[in-house]
């Protein structure tokens, strides 16, 4: 029990006395997961929403494999894309293994089948509901595809949320495309994972601690973001 | 659509510029970063040459195979042998000798007894054996699972068939493994270096310590990848020959946690080339 209070009494310190490595840690963990969740969630959306339109061969092959790539292993992501942008993989060309940029991608490549997936199902329940009017009134693709993101707008916010939450709290996949390269990509996750290795447990602990709440205010954020727009939207 | 996506993705690259290019990269096993060496070492070099030096900290394994892969510009690992085939299988200059410590046997503290620390690691390793007493081993291809195995080999125990039983592979870093073995009451070979930087002893204790099989040698090579920029080459040299000078060496043997010394530079005084 007293270790869990050395924890939080280091938590607060850390954060009390503006730790100027912390800052950066945390500074750094939102600018990767924030990226990634922007493309993740453009891309993410518009996959969802062509999935739910359009009828194609393959189509619920497709569905299916998204749906099942939402559980994909960071560790293997990480992996991959260590292949690809390692100075003897195909993709070395981009140098940016060991940078944010790597930790940026893969990141993205964790949560676009979340995001995808998810919008999808919102998406295509809106698509249910509203075809037939949609159809009558002779409206295209793309016409449709807006009304629909418009109309599932709130709800889509829970499909990136989701995304973030992945995002900002993997770990497995940013440590071997990142390095945790102290002042580089060394992020929270990472840092928790040093510390446990440091055997500093109260220190990793405070971290994640840290790390739980800047998530939880993210989220607090986004909820209270999405209730004023709700309300705004009542009230037109 | 494919267009647009393709321009949301090129954000990525522009997310994060890095500000330098003069820095290399440092594949390194995970003591020497775990222990605070680095942060110690580094900002002295930066001083003195401007040259930013990136650590990525893994088993000696990986280390290894990362720089194979053209990934690292300079290695600080420990498992000569496999530096020494690195070498001579054309990934790097000369593999010199850096410095070293030793590994220890940490366990339970009721394992000691009365009985002297400096006991004959074989016959210890052959003891927990007998007495199937819990043992973790990082299992990873790491310079120190390498210095296990070799103690295992020569106490004539086949840790193969015991792998699951008594003798439980972690798979993972020093660190990890030490949590381990001290959750589960179990030994394990850990170097000196993570042992004093290591905050979640318990009541843990060094058990088995000094003999001359437990001599833990770090070596440092300059990898030398086919696509490598000239300028990252130099750069290592630099830092290589930086490191086996005398104020490298200095650095390196005035570094001490609570002032205990961690690591001793023997290098045979030739520099890196």
């Amino acid at each position: 029990m007293d270790s869990f209070k050395e924890s939080f009494i280091i938590a607060f310190n850390l954060i009390l006395m503006g730790d100027s490595q912390l800052i950066e840690i945390v500074a750094l963990s939102m600018k990767v997961s924030l990226i990634a969740t922007l493309c993740a969630s453009i891309i993410g959306i518009l996959l969802g929403v062509a999935l739910s339109i359009l009828r194609f061969y393959g189509r619920t092959p497709l569905i299916i494999l998204i749906n099942g790539l939402m559980g994909l292993p960071p560790v293997v992501v990480g992996l991959l894309l260590y292949m690809l942008l390692s100075k003897n993989g195909p993709l070395n060309c981009l140098n940016i293994l060991y940078s944010p940029s790597a930790m940026i991608l893969a990141q993205f490549v964790i949560i676009l089948p979340v995001v995808a997936s998810l919008s999808q199902e919102i998406l295509s329940g809106y698509f249910e509901e509203y075809k037939d009017q949609l159809r009558v009134l002779g409206r295209k693709n793309q016409s449709i595809a807006i009304t629909l993101i418009w109309e599932g707008r709130f709800r889509l916010f829970t499909a990136v949320v989701a995304g973030l939450g992945r995002a900002v709290g993997e770990v497995g996949a940013v440590m071997i495309v990142g390095g945790n390269i102290n002042h580089v990509t060394r992020v929270m996750t990472t840092s928790i994972a040093l510390e446990t290795s440091r055997g500093d447990l109260n220190l990793a602990l405070a971290l994640g601690i840290i790390l739980v709440s800047v998530s939880i205010i993210i989220n607090g954020a986004l909820f209270y973001l999405r209730r004023l727009s709700e309300a705004l939207d009542g009230d037109t | 659509m494919v267009k647009y996506a393709l321009m949301i993705l090129s954000i990525i690259p522009f997310g994060v510029t890095s500000d330098s290019n003069q820095f290399i990269t440092l594949q390194s096993t995970t003591s020497t970063e775990n222990s605070g060496l680095y942060d110690f070492l580094l900002p002295a070099f930066t001083a003195e040459s401007g040259i930013k030096v990136r650590v990525v900290a893994v088993g000696t394994g990986q280390a290894l195979r990362n720089a194979r892969n053209g990934d690292g510009d300079i290695l600080i690992t420990h498992a000569r042998e496999a530096e020494e085939r690195f070498v001579r299988s054309g990934f790097g200059l000369n593999r010199r000798d850096l410095m070293f410590n030793d590994f220890v046997i940490v366990g339970p503290p009721e394992a000691l007894g009365d009985k002297s620390k400096n006991r004959n690691p074989v016959d210890f390793f052959r003891n927990i054996a007998e007495k199937e007493r819990i043992f973790v081993s990082r299992g990873d291809d790491s310079g120190t699972h390498k210095k296990e195995l070799e103690l295992w080999t020569r106490a004539d125990v086949d840790v193969v068939a015991a792998s699951g039983r008594w003798y439980r592979e972690t798979g993972t870093g020093m660190g990890a493994t030490l949590n381990i073995a001290i959750g589960m009451g179990a030994f394990t070979l850990t170097d000196r270096g993570t042992w004093i930087s290591f905050k979640n002893k318990s009541d843990f204790e060094i058990i088995v310590e000094g003999a001359d099989i437990l001599h833990n040698q770090y070596g440092v090579v300059v990898a030398t990848p086919k696509n490598q920029e000239p300028s990252k080459r130099q750069n290592a040299i630099i830092f290589c020959n930086w490191l086996l000078s005398e104020a490298g060496r200095a650095q390196i043997n005035s570094f001490a946690i609570n002032g205990e010394q961690l690591f001793y530079a023997n290098g045979d005084g030739s520099a890196c080339e």
